[in-house]
């Protein structure tokens, strides 16, 4: 591809960050931007429920109660959008996937997850993706209730991946034999999603 | 890049022709990439202005303060440059003409919703899409002349315009705009879009029906 006529990036002396940066993304600093496709939902914490369903032993469901009384778990580290900014040094709190999953039993043939939000929103993964302490049902943002505009009162998390595969507002995880596109997927959005391949869009390696 | 122009201090309209284009439904993106001598690149994703029947692809770029790629584009991109265009993207944020709508828009937020309404005035369709574009002055909305042209109501926010005071929409100006929609787009910035949903969830529109794209950064 061609050099682009007096273009030398300015914005590479992330120092010793650089190594934590992937390929396109650039360090967005403080600030923390929004990409919403929906209305942003008032949720209200003592109607929300977490649910496990699908290809389980035994569905589950938490009230916003019972899910403050699992074993806590936490995320510090950085962010990456599609939209080409990461974020550096962030920290959620809530419970890790992996203790709703082993509540539930994932069946031999479970080999994939949909999410899906109050909003309707979903996005797939594979469950390799949110197992092994790789993804968070997150409610904390920075020691703070997590902000509506980020997906309060409660959010998926799987930081390894693209955001939009971090749902907001999710309320369910249901596990399937077969990838099927969530949201943005059936909108010309990759199927898996991971920054340092670059998996934009469809088509992407 | 065919031409460009740069009609304000914070804001640069580049028409690109592009290589083994795929037709685009208004309201899609394109993702422009900058790459240097070294390999390293930026990328950002920009709405697309022009109508799909354009033979040029148009976008508008707002300078954002230490913007890597639209102060690039605003301040060395010349005529006659190349570029890398991926697109177009999003099949969500689109509008093609099946609907009646109404888009609820602010400052360079409009410009989806301009590849609409050049879209809707060619088909003959604009009194399918009813535009509402909020700008703090005139000068400052892109695209403010030809969006009047085409109906759409102008509300500024920072400066009179006719008999209009300088105000953010009123509901009772969005209002019979909003009659018989079966779809609603807001585009803005994240403020922007929380006081447009809001808006028209006081004017009676789903908040299922809305489509948001929203730009920009909490602190």
């Amino acid at each position: 591809m061609p050099v682009t006529r007096g273009f030398t990036g300015k914005r590479r002396d992330a120092g010793a960050r650089s190594d934590r940066l992937p390929p396109g993304q650039y360090d967005t600093g403080p600030g923390w931007p929004t990409l919403t496709a929906e209305v942003t939902p008032h949720l209200v914490p003592e109607e929300w429920t977490m649910s496990v369903d699908g290809l389980v032993e035994t569905p589950r469901s938490w009230s916003w109660r019972e899910i403050h009384a699992l074993p806590g778990s936490s995320y510090f580290g950085d962010i990456h959008c599609v939209t080409t900014w990461s974020k550096f040094d962030t920290t959620f709190a809530g419970v890790s996937v992996d203790t709703l999953l082993e509540a539930a039993g994932p069946l031999p043939e479970a080999a994939y997850v949909m999410a899906h939000s109050t909003t309707g929103y979903t996005t797939n993964l594979p469950i390799a993706d949110v197992t092994g302490g790789k993804a968070w049902v997150v409610w904390e943002y920075d020691g703070k209730p997590l902000p509506v505009e980020h997906g309060g009162p409660v959010r998926l998390l799987v930081p390894h991946l693209y955001f939009w595969k971090s749902a907001k507002w999710v309320t369910r995880l249901e596990l399937m034999a077969r990838d099927r596109p969530g949201f943005w997927e059936q909108n010309g959005y990759h199927d898996r999603g991971d920054p340092w391949l670059e998996q934009r869009y469809q088509g992407d390696p | 890049m065919i031409e460009v122009e740069r009609p304000t201090d914070r804001l640069v309209r580049l028409r690109f022709h592009v290589e083994d284009r795929v037709d685009h439904w208004p309201g899609q993106h394109y993702v422009l990439r900058l790459r240097a001598p070294d390999g390293y690149t930026a990328q950002r994703s920009y709405s697309i202005a022009s109508d799909p029947h354009d033979p040029l692809l148009e976008l508008m770029i707002e300078c954002l303060p230490d913007g890597e790629v639209s102060g690039f584009m605003h301040d060395v991109a010349e005529v006659g440059d190349v570029f890398e265009l991926r697109g177009p993207i999003g099949g969500w944020f689109t509008w093609t003409g099946e609907q009646p709508a109404i888009c609820v828009v602010g400052g360079s937020g409009v410009v989806p919703v301009v590849s609409m309404a050049r879209y809707a005035h060619r088909l003959g369709l604009s009194s399918m899409l009813r535009i509402v574009a909020v700008g703090r002055t005139y000068d400052d909305l892109p695209y403010a002349a030809e969006l009047e042209k085409y109906g759409a109501f102008l509300a500024l926010t920072r400066e009179n315009l006719g008999d209009r005071v300088a105000h953010p929409p009123y509901p009772d100006e969005v209002l019979p705009l909003a009659e018989d929609v079966e779809r609603a787009y807001v585009c803005g910035s994240v403020g922007f879009a929380s006081f447009a949903t809001r808006l028209l969830g006081e004017v009676g529109v789903r908040a299922d029906t809305i489509r948001v794209e929203q730009f920009g950064a909490t602190s």
